[in-house]
């Protein structure tokens, strides 16, 4: 599903991602944890596409495909979704806009005609119920004046009615009090399947409690420093990034 | 050419001007055109005219042509469905192609070539007595050659059924179409006026001036839809004088032509409300000036101002938005907000919020923000799969739908909103 080989990214002159290497197989889902400016978020924007960083060395391959060579929607198009750590209010454009417009970009790209507007309705309301959330948010700006939970649930419930092969959390659970991760999580949890792999980016051990990852990488100094099951991040939460740091 | 070509076609133009017969609009005439004698076109010397040049005005002459009775496509297209319709072609009103079959009951409606026969006294008791011809030098213009217009009087206590479309329509190369409007909205009366102005030719140059009288307690909603073609020279100056308690609400949604100038001044009397909306669209070598003034003469009055742009190209846009709150307006409530998208790096805006407050007792207010894209929100888009361009249109549209959200008449929102999407292809809202 992906295959990121020795990736070096910087940010200007500044190195950040220093040789990475990550696997990820269909249907898994990875976590990686690390202490504040270790590269994550790094990771997921240049997983990603965004504009800034410079790809020194390394290759990401999805599918088959040299991820670093599309353009930020050719990525989303080809099935990889970011949940942005902060996502993006965007006034005027309303949630169901975009949930309709990023389909049919899907479909399109796919080679299949644009949704059927009962299908697409019917579609969202039922991820929307997934979600537990108001139908009135599909009307709504896209994330205006949404709390720091209904932003990240929108994220999830954008996820959810665009299917992607990979899905990139980047720290979902910041800024969610225990009953807004709880309902996150079980929205991820919901999208688990067979062909879908996820890379979760998180900070801390407590979303692990909810969405249980098959692997668990340390990133430090960006790099991978230590991989291992679930029972690493419980190791980490006890004895402080300070114990895999001293490893690296 | 220049200025002195107009004043040398006058003497033959005065000849078939309205109210021939009448001594008192002689004289207003020839005081305009000595004041347009004296001054000429304003030009960047003067100071509410320092962003905008007007010298095509000269270089052409823009010259009055006969009425025309011919149907022109932009008629259909521009009308606004539940509307009663008053078309003026080349700045003559043209009851044939009007539609004032239904019209409201309440109001009454002549051309001002009528109501100069029919009614030359009450006429008298309105022209010039929102705007002076000391306004400045198009106004004085105005006055000497404005070849027809309208009268428009809602009774008192008659809230109008539908509004009222006036559809300014040029047909004619280099026309000069210089049309005076007297709106007159009778105590506790309420009105709808819809005003739309296109062009079938290229270059022509338009020239109106609107004279509103919104009584006490009264209400008037007027809306300006300026989608002039692509050469033309556009000036329209609307100008309300409020009584107490009375409501004034004006949208100017500015995308034609390629030089613009609306003039939307009030002055408003005992807590009367004014409010003002605005969209400017302009792209290429577009040239878009809007000048708005509220006066707040009286106490207890309420204004709310606030005006969109987004610029392309390098096209350049004017905002002067000034508030006058006068010493014996105490009480005054007042904001003002004007916000710019700029899409290309050769566009420009000249924005100039201007407070003038005399009295101490008053909520007074004003911001201005001159912004791009966010690159943020655009990679955000993009990551849902839409293309950078794409993006850039819903964004685009979404700042500038904001104006059109505003428009309570639903037949008015859906062209203004066609308007928009034309601009903004790709994008399937």
């Amino acid at each position: 599903m992906l295959k990121i080989t020795n990736l070096h990214a910087s940010v200007g002159d500044k190195p950040i991602l220093k040789g990475l290497t990550l696997d990820i197989a269909p249907g898994e889902v990875h976590a990686i944890m690390g202490p504040n400016g270790a590269g994550k978020s790094t990771l997921s924007h240049v997983l990603s596409g965004k504009a800034g960083y410079t790809v020194t060395e390394g290759s990401v391959i999805y599918n088959g495909k040299d991820l670093l060579e599309m353009d930020p929607e050719i990525r989303a198009r080809e099935g990889v979704f970011l949940a942005f750590q902060y996502p993006v209010e965007i006034p005027g454009v309303s949630n169901i806009y975009l949930l309709k417009a990023a389909l049919n970009a899907m479909r399109k790209h796919k080679g299949l005609p644009e949704v059927d507007a009962m299908d697409f309705l019917t579609l969202v309301k039922d991820k929307v119920k997934l979600l537990q959330m108001d139908e009135k948010f599909l009307y709504r700006a896209v994330n205006e004046g949404f709390s720091g939970g209904e932003k990240k649930r929108n994220e999830i419930l954008q996820a959810a009615v665009l299917e992607p092969n990979l899905c990139i959390l980047d720290e979902t659970d910041s800024g969610l009090d225990i009953d807004a991760l709880r309902i996150v999580s079980e929205g991820v949890n919901s999208l688990r399947a067979a062909n879908r792999s996820f890379l979760m980016i998180t900070h801390y051990q407590r979303l692990l409690d909810y969405i249980k990852p098959d692997v668990v990488h340390v990133l430090a100094d960006g790099r991978i420093v230590k991989s291992g099951g679930p029972e690493l991040a419980l190791a980490l939460e006890e004895k402080g990034y300070s114990w895999v740091e001293g490893q690296a | 050419m220049s200025n002195d070509a107009y004043l040398a076609a006058y003497p033959a133009l005065a000849e078939r001007l309205p109210g021939q017969d009448l001594a008192w609009l002689q004289q207003f005439r020839q005081s305009g055109l000595q004041a347009f004698a004296d001054h000429g076109f304003p030009t960047l010397r003067d100071e509410e005219w320092r962003y905008t040049n007007l010298t095509a005005l000269s270089k052409t002459q823009f010259a009055p042509t006969a009425l025309q009775t011919a149907a022109d496509d932009l008629l259909a297209e521009y009308r606004v469905a539940d509307a009663a319709l008053l078309v003026l072609v080349n700045g003559h009103f043209v009851p044939a192609l009007s539609d004032l079959a239904d019209l409201p009951a309440g109001v009454t409606v002549l051309s001002l070539a009528q109501a100069l026969q029919q009614q030359a006294a009450k006429v008298a008791d309105y022209l010039g007595k929102a705007v002076a011809e000391t306004e400045h030098s198009l106004v004085a213009f105005n006055n000497a050659w404005f070849t027809d217009g309208l009268w428009l009087e809602v009774a008192a206590k008659q809230v109008l059924s539908k509004p009222l479309q006036i559809l300014h329509l040029v047909t004619e190369s280099t026309a000069l179409a210089a049309t005076r409007q007297l709106v007159v909205v009778n105590q506790q009366a309420e009105a709808e006026i819809i005003e739309t102005f296109v062009g079938s030719v290229d270059s022509y140059f338009t020239a109106c001036v609107n004279e509103c009288f919104v009584e006490q307690n009264a209400g008037l909603t007027w809306y300006k839809l300026q989608a002039e073609a692509s050469k033309a020279q556009h000036f329209g100056g609307t100008y309300a004088k409020q009584a107490r308690d009375s409501r004034f609400s004006h949208h100017n949604f500015a995308f034609g032509s390629l030089l613009a100038r609306s003039d939307i001044h009030s002055d408003l009397d005992i807590a009367s409300e004014c409010s003002l909306n605005g969209l400017y669209l302009a792209a290429q070598r577009q040239h878009i000036d809007n000048h708005t003034r509220i006066n707040h003469l009286k106490p207890h009055g309420v204004s709310r101002e606030f005006y969109k742009g987004v610029l392309d190209q390098k096209a350049r846009a004017v905002f002067q938005g000034r508030v006058v709150v006068a010493e014996d307006a105490q009480k005054t409530d007042s904001e003002m907000n004007n916000r710019n998208l700029l899409l290309s790096s050769d566009a420009e805006i000249d924005t100039k919020p201007q407070l003038e407050i005399y009295a101490d007792d008053v909520k007074c207010s004003h911001g201005v923000t001159v912004g791009q894209l966010e690159e943020k929100s655009l990679f955000y888009l993009q990551s849902r799969g839409i293309d950078e361009e794409a993006a850039r249109h819903v964004l685009t549209f979404a700042f500038a739908n904001e104006m059109v959200d505003k428009v309570e008449n639903a037949s008015l929102k859906a062209l203004l909103l066609k308007q928009l999407l034309e601009r903004f292809p790709g994008i399937a809202f």
